[in-house]
């Protein structure tokens, strides 16, 4: 089913949600709502937890406690709905165009709608001329932009992008943002993790800041520039939070309609 | 030395003069080893597969039992296909043994094992490489094994030929359970044992002559495969 012909699956909501891997609580009693619309861009020091997040959001993981709720999805499976880029591009062993027609084809899509939807994806990408190339010898700014094509062919409601430009040069990285942008305004929800605040500057509507597997803020991208009302989050814009100390992170992590 | 020398020319007249007997026998060995690697590439592809991908309980014993199968001595395979397919063993009944398909089970059996254990390897590194797309797109299990046979075709290939390798080579198992009958059951590696015993070593060294050829060629193709697939697909 196309986003187009299926109510939107949003809002997404966090209900206390923690994730623990080898005894350490790595995502701390996360609640939160994304609403329809906006680029939500989600940025934090490492060890943020933003990769785990968006694995949390895309269900690729199951949160150790809390619930995940789609509230648009009644009564059914909201996954074939979304589509998530990974920080490094994965490439199956064949063509760039088969690339995204297995994306196509795993989505059942009927095979004689799958050959203008690869060229209009290529199009929009810029990889007509390299169809034919085998994935795995393209660079890795081609790479990511196939891997976006991949996702955008499946026309997701909500597209998660794990620090999609993080191994890319400035060029790449422009060519990335035009096409979130270009996705986004087709319609594509994007929830997106970056630690470039400039990225972060230019992408975000509204931005949620991560702290040690804590949400700090959640607010819109104006204010949080202006303003920071989380105090970690001042330094963080400011440069200023390197290291860890300790007992920062005992600090209040707010929770829906508590802070904003 | 002298011995050798005309030995070593008359194996060459024979292979170059395309002597019956020997491309009878030839022609037997490759029948038997290319049906038997098929079998066992049927099995043992998607049973290497399937141990990668699921997670069951036991399948690290099935993991370690596989790979340890890979050295099957191949004596003992025969003699156990032997006795399953003598007329008191419980497949007497098809009266197999002393026959081609005899030959076929050992070899199958003893090829299924480097095929299944060399696939799971495969498909275990691709699928630690591809686990999130694949869960991502929604693939699910068998779409999962398809792709992953498919992407991995050149390093499985090498697998396969691996097992033709052993296979060919192979002696003990189809001397027990062929019986190296003139026209009927005699390969190459049942024929060179038989015609070292006897003193012809024309026939034997013309046999050996082939037989390391086939090494070479198949030895050449998985090298070709594999550079291929490094150059065209990174």
């Amino acid at each position: 089913m196309d986003r187009n012909e299926a109510k939107s699956i949003l809002p997404l909501e966090f209900r206390q949600v923690s994730f623990e891997a080898g005894g350490k609580r790595l995502i701390k009693d996360l609640s939160f709502r994304l609403e329809v619309g906006a680029r939500t861009i989600v940025i934090g020091p490492n060890g943020a937890g933003k990769s785990l997040f968006l694995r949390l959001c895309h269900s690729l993981i199951a949160p150790s406690s809390g619930k995940i709720i789609w509230h648009g999805a009644h009564g059914y499976d909201p996954a074939p709905f979304q589509a998530m880029v990974f920080q490094r591009p994965v490439m199956l062993r064949r063509s760039v165009a088969a690339n995204i027609g297995y994306a196509l084809s795993l989505r059942k899509v009927p095979r004689r709608e799958r050959p203008e939807r690869i060229e209009e994806a290529l199009r929009m990408t810029g990889l007509n001329r390299l169809a034919n190339y085998s994935a795995r010898v393209l660079s890795f700014g081609e790479q990511q932009k196939l891997a976006l094509a991949r996702a955008w062919v499946l026309r997701p409601q909500v597209l998660f992008l794990d620090e999609p430009t993080a191994s890319l040069d400035p060029a790449a990285t422009h060519d990335v943002e035009e096409l979130i942008n270009t996705i986004h305004q087709a319609g594509t929800r994007i929830v997106m993790t970056t630690h470039d605040l400039e990225q972060a500057r230019r992408l975000a509507d509204e931005l949620l800041f991560l702290h040690r597997g804590r949400l700090l803020e959640k607010s819109a991208a104006t204010a949080f520039f202006t303003k920071p009302e989380n105090d970690l989050a001042q330094k963080f814009i400011a440069g200023d939070l390197l290291w860890w100390k300790r007992g920062e992170d005992n600090r209040k992590q707010i929770s829906e309609g508590t802070t904003k | 030395m002298n011995d050798f020398s005309s030995a070593l020319l008359a194996a060459l007249a024979l292979v170059l003069q395309l002597d019956s007997d020997l491309a009878e026998i030839v022609f037997l060995s490759l029948k038997v080893s290319l049906v038997a690697v098929s079998g066992a590439a049927l099995i043992g592809m998607p049973l290497g597969a399937a141990l990668a991908l699921f997670r069951f309980p036991g399948r690290a014993s099935i993991v370690v039992f596989i790979n340890a199968l890979m050295g099957l001595p191949p004596v003992v395979v025969g003699l156990a296909v032997y006795l399953a397919l003598s007329r008191a063993g419980p497949l007497g009944v098809f009266g197999l043994l002393f026959t081609p398909t005899a030959m076929i089970i050992a070899q199958l059996i003893l090829v299924t094992p480097i095929i299944a254990a060399l696939t799971r390897q495969v498909i275990d590194d691709l699928w630690r490489e591809y686990e999130e797309q694949f869960c991502s797109l929604g693939a699910g299990p068998g779409q999962r094994i398809m792709a992953l046979l498919w992407d991995g075709r050149f390093s499985l290939m090498t697998a396969i030929l691996a097992g033709f390798g052993r296979a060919s080579a192979e002696v003990g198992a189809v001397m027990i359970v062929g019986g190296n009958i003139d026209h009927v059951t005699r390969v190459m590696t049942t024929a060179i044992a038989l015609e070292v015993s006897k003193g012809d070593l024309a026939l034997a060294l013309g046999l050996g002559i082939i037989l390391i050829t086939l090494s070479l060629v198949v030895n050449g193709a998985s090298f070709l495969i594999s550079e291929t697939a490094r150059r065209n697909h990174g």
